[in-house]
């Protein structure tokens, strides 16, 4: 089922009676989220994604704009009557219900023509149970299982129904590192399996990239960019978007552009035709770093640390916003340092300028 | 067993007391029960038996004092609890007023038992000079002039089940409002995307993860109800077998102070009567607690 959200706003009255205007938590939002893909919902957290899945939901209802399912408006529907299952950052199971309780529950709401009988019931709930492998905790209470494993039920609760939504709010927040990587590929499979819509909400950014189809990246309310994860990483609309994905963090140095040049420091890194001079912000990946001993851009080099596969290194930079300069080098790359100093040069798709102002893409 | 020595220095002070007042006079109690024909000014008896319990189980005044505790009981326990869920209930929901009616609900808590039993009195109670605001309004819709105070059995039971449900009505509001509150409401949210009817979402999911707070309002109202006798004599006055509204602790208070007292046998025999019934119903009630009520 496709989600077409147009001009979807949600505002909140201040708490705070001395600001006078309401707080908007979701910012005239317009996208389309294509049928039978998973989405995922990045922003840092207070961004009001967990709001616009709520809204998608029906849980809270749109200040302004529409929320249209397939083809029918379902903005002034009851969540109940949308047809989406929903999954809490807490799985929010039943305590002192077991587990084949818990999934059976919103099968046994069903009502009029839609009734079902026990047997039929029976056969869904082992079947939702089985497409994310818990068959055997049926007889198990929520707090007799890990975090995991509740997880997996409260997925099969929402599923059970066959819902034409899916919406998972933090899926993997309380899960531990390993389980949550274990979770995030099992997501992956179940959404890959069912072919249902699934819009998931995640302030990790890592967890966004690696298993949604599409990634919309919000801010403050306000839809940054959305694209597919590569896509957005390597061609990010804004500064905000290019630090929020990937790890290590991009480096954003302070630069300007003059006579068609990027410059940080005295050091001209990039050639740009057709640009207005002017102060900008110049990031690069970590990855976008390569030793070169005659290259223009010149490092206080400070540390190395090696993960194995490759190495951090660690330089300084007095243009530099942040704190810690990385690059990722080969590891067995020789870094040849004189001074003190270590000399790059950039890899020119690994580097994106943005406005000194504005701090949005100036497109080279 | 130098710590252990501090441990019962401790405990010392608890212990004398509660062994001097409460398990000597315990063990008393049940010594008395079976001794048969205690005099008090003489300390003596003839005899041991069950005398006393066959004597106390044969009298009129107990058995009456026996059925109207069991009235109260059965008539009080469930329609307080059941009325305070309602109102707790529609508390939670409300948000305009709700201190408001919180703070009326709760009133009588700490209203002066003495201020209750007046206006009860006015409310009630037949005098020269007025009918009683409740008999004035039956006979403003047709009915007879009817005496709570003074007048049939079934009316006076009724204003005594009428006070007692009031009296204990704010201390089972402010525990199942607090219980209510407690509930996630990510609970009730999940419910409602899951389209589960009103009813449904009351008796399948705030029932039992309240039940715990019920559980504990049903066996300590049972109890407290068993013990009737302050509020007997509040609305009935002291000589509550003259007017036929004893209960088994004002028959056990008579035997031992009352008009007919100085039988302390007779009265330690009731109250191990009531001991019994008391532990009886406690042990069914934890009995289907063990089914019904689910513990986080």
């Amino acid at each position: 089922m496709k989600i077409v959200l147009e001009h979807l706003t949600k505002r909140f009255p201040n708490r705070n009676k001395k600001i006078k205007g309401d707080v908007i938590a979701v910012n005239d939002f317009n996208f389309t989220i294509p049928d039978g893909k998973l989405i995922g919902l990045l922003g840092p957290s207070g961004c009001g994604k967990s709001t616009a899945l709520n809204l998608i939901c029906g849980l809270e209802k749109p200040s302004e704009g529409k929320i249209i399912f397939g083809d029918t408006d379902v903005t002034e529907l009851a969540p109940e009557k949308r047809g989406v299952g929903l999954v809490f950052q807490n799985y929010a199971l039943y305590p002192h219900l077991t587990v084949y309780e818990n999934i059976k529950f919103p099968l046994e709401n069903l009502r009029g023509d839609k009734k079902l009988s026990k047997e039929e019931m029976d056969a869904k709930v082992k079947e939702a149970a089985k497409l994310v492998q818990i068959e055997e905790l049926m007889d198990r209470r929520p707090n007799e299982m890990s975090g995991g494993q509740q997880q997996r039920v409260a997925i099969a609760r929402a599923l059970v129904k066959r819902p034409q939504v899916l919406l998972l709010d933090e899926p993997l927040s309380n899960l531990d590192a390993r389980l949550r990587l274990q979770t995030r590929e099992e997501l992956k499979r179940i959404q890959l399996e069912t072919g249902i819509t699934t819009v998931f909400v995640t302030h990790d950014q890592e967890e966004a990239m690696s298993i949604s189809d599409l990634i919309v990246v919000m801010k403050e309310g306000v839809l940054q960019q959305m694209g597919k994860p590569q896509d957005i990483y390597d061609d990010p609309d804004n500064l905000f978007v290019a630090s929020f994905l990937g790890t290590p963090q991009i480096n954003v140095f302070n630069g300007r552009i003059r006579n068609e040049k990027v410059l940080i420091g005295d050091a001209v890194v990039l050639d740009v035709k057709g640009a207005k001079d002017g102060e900008v912000f110049v990031a690069v990946r970590p990855e976008g770093f390569i030793l070169d001993e005659d290259g223009p851009f010149e490092c206080g080099y400070e540390n190395r640390e090696i993960m194995g596969r490759d190495t951090s290194l660690i330089v300084t930079h007095p243009d530099f916003t942040g704190e810690k300069i990385r690059g990722i080098i080969p590891s067995d790359a020789e870094v040849k340092i004189s001074d003190g100093k270590v000399r790059f040069s950039l890899k020119r798709g690994k580097v994106h300028v943005f406005d000194g102002n504005t701090k949005e893409r100036i497109r080279l | 067993m130098k710590k252990n020595l501090t441990a019962w220095l401790c405990l010392l002070p608890a212990i004398l007391f509660l062994g001097i007042f409460m398990v000597y006079p315990l063990f008393d109690v049940f010594v008395y029960s079976f001794e048969e024909g205690y005099n008090f000014a003489s300390q003596s008896f003839w005899g041991t038996g069950l005398y006393n319990y066959s004597y106390v189980l044969h009298d009129p005044f107990f058995i009456q004092a026996l059925k109207n505790t069991f009235i109260i009981v059965i008539i009080t326990v469930p329609l307080s609890t059941g009325i305070a869920l309602l109102i707790s209930l529609e508390l939670s929901r409300i948000k305009v007023l709700r201190d408001f009616f919180q703070t009326v609900y709760f009133l009588p808590y700490v209203t002066n038992t003495l201020a209750v039993g007046l206006v009860f009195m006015i409310l009630f109670k037949k005098t020269a000079y007025s009918d009683g605001l409740i008999s004035i309004l039956i006979q403003f819709f047709g009915g007879p002039s009817v005496d709570f105070i003074d007048g049939p059995y079934a009316a006076k039971m009724f204003v005594m089940c009428f006070y007692t449900i009031w009296i204990v009505m704010p201390f089972k509001i402010l525990i199942l409002t607090s219980a209510l509150a407690s509930v996630n409401e990510m609970y009730y949210k999940a419910a409602i995307v899951d389209d589960t009817p009103k009813w449904r979402i009351f008796y399948k999911i705030t029932l039992p993860m309240i039940s715990p707070m019920v559980f504990y309002l049903v066996i300590t109202g049972f109890i407290g109800a068993f013990k009737a006798y302050s509020d007997e004599v509040a609305l009935f006055g002291t000589d509550l077998n003259a007017a036929g509204m004893n209960t088994i602790v004002g028959y056990v208070y008579d035997m031992l102070y009352g008009n007919s007292g100085g039988y302390p046998s007779y009265a330690s025999a009731a109250a191990l009567i009531l001991f019994a019934i008391v532990f009886t119903i406690t042990t069914i009630n934890l009995m289907v607690s063990r089914k019904t009520v689910y513990y986080q």
